[in-house]
């Protein structure tokens, strides 16, 4: 097979894994639907970590999942299955990482994002932000498809590097956690205002801002790892390992918006929607920063390959 | 909120965790001179105007981002400020063209970093204090707690349970019927490193900085330079910089090679490979080397990177009589991917009129459909010179500095090309054409690739990583490692077991549960197996009494 048949497949498999997304979601919306009608189940509170500690604890009171989520969580898996096979057919065909330009970043971003829901699935039930990370899948994938395709080239000499794999990679790896925490926030944030219809099948208001902040605590690990292997790359290729580009600035941006919400999470009065409206904040920047930044403004970091 | 103890970490007094206290009020009459400061001080070190400070700095970060920086993009500083001049001032005013190192981006900075340290300070103090303490007396009623449970065992078993948790890293103590565990010290230690490592971040980046320098050399290949001032065609470097510093060491450029992509139909003429041989001489000790775009050389404790490339033909120019006054290799610079190539040659002396010449190199020539020419490829496989020339005044005894890569037009005449109704010469290597007006002649001698060298010297790297890298570590621990405390008590009903999180602790309940099998069934296991339980637990009691005895 030549490499760009090899392309074109990779390009089939990245279609029909948006197509089963879309089933993934409308199951999925199907649940939700069907959540909002059925009766709220009964609550039960959690004692999670700074939680008042009055209530008896137990487990957490997440509603059993209709079949609605089982069908959306098997469809999201076998989208996940092709999905992953698109990019690694696509790493085949340019003879490298399948994350050297946007088309590529934003493939195996999703790729990302999807793969930590499904693997979070082992330790815990997410399955109510299943709507919200097929969409998401669905809409990222279609725009990077039909904006941001580009066939494979060769690395320029400026990518060439063991960097590459490890600092790009990384951030797509905390992108992919801040996109599940800002779900989580938008959710507690919803829940907070108005506990009715679907999102009284939902856990509570604290513990589903518990779990936003540990996985946005380990998108912050992850984004500070990033920070620096591009600060040891950037001395390679470079001579300075921080300039004050384009790029570094927002990098820098976003960790200090994330060490804000951090802060925000530990704070009187703005632990709560506060702190989630901060973690929002932090990965509209991370949007902003991939697409806007990427695409208009100048700066070294011009690999958006369009 | 749970009650803090001795062992807490002392943290600011709007923290989740801090008891809550009802503070003084500025209003408040009694509050004197010394009041006000012990008010403005709190709230300069509390939580809250942490967070403000760093959304602040977020924000303030991103002007940067928009307006050219003079340290990351001069020219685009030039081309800025000429495109807007009725906004100069304004730049000006603000400091837009250098955001991070302007009044307004360093206070901001400056009083996040008095924040840290007077938050940072009493901190440290009290966790010095609070390593030594032991946890704190176990509540009255363990029920209210989480992952309480009653499993059957009594005072007997206190011991083991003691020794388990030990085990387990606990520090632990004895009130009365109960052990009282804690452990997790670890994770305050890690956010004190972790905020005290960035403060040691800026002093180093912002002393060390001043003693570095970096300068940039273009060279031709088969040229090369010593390191010296005088050898840049521009240089920086920190306040405390002394030329009598700069290593001794000198470098030639051997050869440039670019390799470029042929094959793939999307990317034909992306380049693939840039790589400079070089010879460099340090200690009187000459030595091959290259320098790639990933792979700087490190010469005499100096890093040497290849930042750009280009083609240097060379020219010579004959007056009318046959004599050289003109034989050069010439750099032009790149106009596009293709390598169309722009320069600029000035003849102020040796011809009968001051001569310029500006143009273009095409690697590889082709034609537009308008005719004009361009570059089709960006290797030398058909290469050709087309230059304008002009007569009259260069505008170089004027004492202001001209870039080698401007020609000043507007007092000469143009004799070729352009409007002049005279051809451009167009002229392929070993090519000769005669300058209009009897000037004399040019050839076409060659053409060779050229690099820029930037010669780089920061002093602080080695240890800016250290630094980031206790950082990282810091930061690991101080998010990841739980801090908890646990108590096993001994009822008439059984032993009661319960935990509470001190901070975000998401398996505190899982650690309870844990516990208590490990109390239950003896830990490590040998004790667990069927029939030797009860010998095991004595056997163990008794080692345990003995470790108790030596570890107070
Ligand atoms: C340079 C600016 C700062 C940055 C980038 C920063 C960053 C962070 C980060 C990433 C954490 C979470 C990791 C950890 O617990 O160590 C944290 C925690 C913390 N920071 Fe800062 N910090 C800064 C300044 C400050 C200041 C000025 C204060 C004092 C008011 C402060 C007080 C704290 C406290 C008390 C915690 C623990 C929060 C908790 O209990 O979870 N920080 N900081």
């Amino acid at each position: 097979m030549t490499l760009a048949e090899l392309d074109s497949l990779s390009l089939l498999l990245v279609y029909s894994a948006m197509a089963v997304y879309t089933l993934a979601f409308i199951a999925y919306a199907v649940d939700v639907a069907r959540r909002s009608a059925a009766k709220a189940p009964v609550e039960r509170q959690l004692v999670g970590a700074g939680a008042p500690v009055d209530d008896a604890p137990g487990p957490a009171p997440v509603a059993l999942p209709g079949r609605g989520a089982r069908v959306g969580f098997v469809l999201t898996v076998l989208a996940w299955a092709l999905h992953v096979a698109g990019d690694v057919l696509r790493g085949l065909a340019a003879g490298r990482v399948p994350w050297a330009n946007m088309y590529e970043f934003a493939l195996t971003g999703v790729a990302v994002i999807v793969g930590v829901f499904v693997v979070s699935r082992v330790w815990r039930d997410l399955n109510f932000l299943g709507v919200f990370i097929t969409g998401l899948a669905t809409v990222f994938l279609g725009v990077a498809t039909v904006n941001f395709y580009v066939a494979p080239t060769p690395l320029p000499p400026a990518l060439q590097s063991y960097w590459l794999v490890i600092h790009v990679f990384v951030a797509t790896l905390a992108t992919g956690f801040f996109a599940l925490g800002s779900g989580l926030s938008i959710l507690q944030l919803l829940k907070e205002r108005r506990d009715s219809g679907f999102l009284r099948s939902l856990p509570s208001a604290v513990q589903l801002e518990d779990l936003a902040y540990r996985v946005g605590v380990i998108g912050f690990i992850a984004w500070t790892f990033t920070l620096i292997a591009g600060a040891i790359w950037a001395e390679h290729a470079w001579g300075r390992y921080w300039g004050w580009d384009t790029k570094e600035v927002w990098t820098f941006v976003i960790w200090v918006i994330y060490a804000g919400y951090i802060h925000a999470r530990a704070t009187r009065g703005w632990r709560g929607s506060r702190s989630a409206w901060l973690q929002l904040i932090g990965f509209a920047a991370v949007l902003f920063n991939f697409t806007v930044v990427n695409l208009f403004f100048k700066g070294l970091h011009a690999y958006s390959g369009l | 909120m749970s009650r803090s103890s001795e062992s807490d970490p002392l943290r600011p007094g709007d923290h989740i965790d801090a008891p809550e206290s009802p503070a003084r009020q500025p209003g408040d009459p009694k509050l004197g001179l010394g009041g006000w400061a012990r008010f403005l001080w709190r709230q300069l070190t509390s939580m809250r105007t942490a967070i403000v400070l760093l959304l602040l700095l977020a924000i303030a970060a991103v002007p940067g981002s928009l307006v050219p920086q003079r340290s990351s993009d001069p020219n685009g500083v030039i081309q800025v400020r000429a495109d807007n001049p009725e906004l100069v001032w304004l730049y000006d005013a603000l400091s837009l063209h250098d955001v991070y190192s302007s009044p307004w981006f360093s206070a901001i900075y400056i009083l996040l970093f008095t924040s840290l340290v007077g938050c940072v300070i009493p901190r440290l103090a009290h966790h010095w204090k609070a390593m030594r303490a032991l946890p704190p007396r176990t509540p009255a009623r363990l029920s209210r707690l989480v992952g309480f449970q009653s499993v059957p065992g009594g005072a007997s078993d206190l011991d083991r349970a003691d020794r388990v948790l030990r085990r387990l890293g606990y520090r632990t103590t004895r009130y009365g019927d109960s052990v009282s565990a804690e452990r997790g010290y670890l994770r305050e230690t890690g956010n004190l490193v972790f905020h005290i490592s960035m403060l040691a971040l800026l002093l180093v980046v912002g002393l060390g900085s001043g003693f570095g320098y970096s300068g940039q050399r273009l060279l031709v290949e088969g040229s090369g330079f010593a390191n010296a001032l005088s050898s840049y065609d521009s240089f920086t470097a920190g306040q405390w910089f002394d030329d009598g510093a700069l290593e001794p060491f000198a470098v030639e450029l051997d050869g440039l090679d670019v390799v470029y992509e042929t094959e793939n139909p999307n990317a034909v003429g992306a380049p693939l490979d840039f790589t400079a041989r070089v010879s460099a001489t340090e200690d009187g000790v000459q030595r091959e080397g290259r320098i790639k775009v990933n792979e700087p050389l490190r010469v005499a404790g100096a890093d040497l990177y290849l930042i750009s490339n280009g083609y240097a033909p060379r020219i010579s120019v004959r007056d009318a009589s046959g004599r050289v006054v003109y034989d050069q290799y010439t750099p032009f610079l790149a106009q596009d991917d293709n390598m169309t190539s722009l320069g600029v040659i000035k003849l102020p002396d040796g011809l009968e009129e001051q001569l310029g010449l500006r143009g273009f190199f095409y690697p590889t020539v082709g034609q537009l459909e308008t005719g004009a020419l361009t570059s089709v490829y960006p290797d030398v496989v058909n290469p050709v010179l087309s230059l304008q020339a002009f007569t009259g005044d260069l505008g170089l005894d004027a004492g202001i500095p001209r870039s080698v890569y401007a020609l000043d037009t507007d007092t000469m005449t143009q004799i070729a090309g352009g409007e002049s109704g005279v051809d451009a010469l167009t002229i392929a290597p070993g090519q000769t054409l005669d300058i209009p007006g009897g000037l004399g002649t040019i050839t076409f001698e060659d053409v060779r690739r050229y690099g820029v060298i930037e010669v780089h010297v920061d002093h602080t790297q080695t240890p800016v990583l250290w630094i980031v890298i206790v950082l990282f570590l810091s930061l690991l621990g101080s998010l990841l490692i739980p801090r908890r405390r646990m108590w096993v008590k001994a009822t008439p009903a059984g032993l009661e077991l319960a935990g509470l999180a001190r901070g975000d602790d998401p398996a505190l309940e899982r650690a309870v549960d844990d516990l208590a099998k490990r109390v239950q069934e003896g830990w490590p296991g040998a004790d667990a197996a069927a029939g030797g339980a009860h010998a095991g637990d004595a056997l163990a009691d008794a080692r345990d009494d003995r470790e108790r005895r030596i570890v107070p």
